[in-house]
């Protein structure tokens, strides 16, 4: 009965939501917004990677709203999963051949990561993909290694020291220009290491953050593991 | 155009399964399904057709061969959310077993509909 129910409900949301999409025609242009950013991108922010200009220098305000989202996700699963007595996890190592792998490969993935988010404003790749790819790797090392530990202290004084770059350049560009998040320093050569600005020096930090925020919370769930 | 309907399709399979499923472990699989529907779906009404990645890498490149950057940077942030979205629901699901020793919503009571 609810299955049937549930059946008809969404066949009418999907018959409207299908035929609202379907006025949209499938691979034209209908967005003037994302051609004046394509045009100008790379006079105005210096980055050659259109979507980081977008999240780090045109809308940079959402992206601190976003970090902070990600930073309230991981206090309120920190909150939920509290436990006074402070659970070990059960010690017991994967086989050998995955911990020899891992240990050789867990260096390569943290490397990988940082590669990710400094070259954000130049391949795809940014803060969030690179800190996600050193959590992936921070995981792998729990996964084979149950005596593997992360130090709290330090984890959320790295979190703490990123969110706070990201906040003083906000306000640097403030003081030294017009507006929050303004681009103070000198964009440079296109296509270089260095160059943008401040774009890769926050999705420098944003990477830290998030990689510091996701290992935190990888290792809060797996404690919770009997 | 098949984008359009797969990413609908994926949308009413996540909800179908936040309705009818009883385990709370699938609910959230459900609300993760819906998630990468809707990323699908701006992704695709982002895409012009024979166009590449937006990034300026080589010279020749001008900004008529490049898909819209603008879904692209917006599904970035969904993700991100969705990603936040999920621990925390894992986290009060890992909360309910310890609590009820049970995954199905029909055996924790006040949560039925």
């Amino acid at each position: 009965m609810r299955k049937v129910f549930a059946i008809i409900l969404l066949g009418i949301f999907g018959f409207y939501i299908l035929s609202t999409i379907l006025l949209l025609d499938f691979g034209k242009r209908s967005n003037n917004v994302g051609q004046h950013y394509l045009e100008t991108t790379v006079q105005e922010t210096g980055s050659v990677n259109s979507v980081t200009a977008i999240i780090v220098s045109y809308r940079g305000f959402d992206t601190l709203g976003e970090v902070t989202v990600l930073f309230l996700a991981a206090t309120g699963l920190g909150g939920i999963l509290y436990d006074k007595k402070g659970k070990k996890r059960k010690l017991q190592h994967a086989s050998l051949i995955v911990r020899v792998t891992s240990q050789i490969i867990y260096p390569l993935i943290i490397l990988l990561g940082v590669y990710v988010f400094v070259h954000g404003h130049l391949t795809p790749g940014g803060g969030f993909q690179g800190g996600a790819i050193i959590a992936t790797g921070v995981l792998m090392m729990f996964m084979s290694y149950r005596t593997f530990e992360t130090n709290h202290t330090i984890l959320s004084w790295i979190e703490s020291i990123a969110g706070l770059t990201f906040v003083t350049i906000g306000f640097t560009g403030l003081m030294l220009g017009h507006t929050f998040l303004e681009n103070f320093l000198s964009l440079g050569t296109p296509n270089t290491l260095v160059s943008a600005g401040i774009i890769p020096i926050i999705y420098t930090a944003v990477g830290f953050k998030v990689g510091a925020e996701l290992t935190a919370l990888l290792d809060n769930m797996l404690k919770t593991i009997k | 155009m098949i984008y359009y309907v797969t990413s609908v399709a994926l949308i009413l399979i996540g909800m179908y399964a936040v309705l009818v499923k009883r385990n709370l472990v699938k609910i959230v699989i459900g609300l993760t399904i819906i998630d990468a529907g809707i990323h699908l779906l701006l992704i695709a009404i982002g895409y012009v057709e024979d166009a590449t990645a937006p990034i300026f890498s080589m010279e020749s490149l001008t900004a008529n061969q490049m898909v819209d950057p603008v879904p692209q940077a917006l599904v970035l942030t969904a993700i991100v959310i969705g990603l936040g979205v999920t621990a925390v629901a894992l986290a009060l699901v890992i909360r309910l077993y310890d609590h009820h020793k049970t995954l199905n919503i029909n055996k924790i009571r006040k949560l039925k509909w």
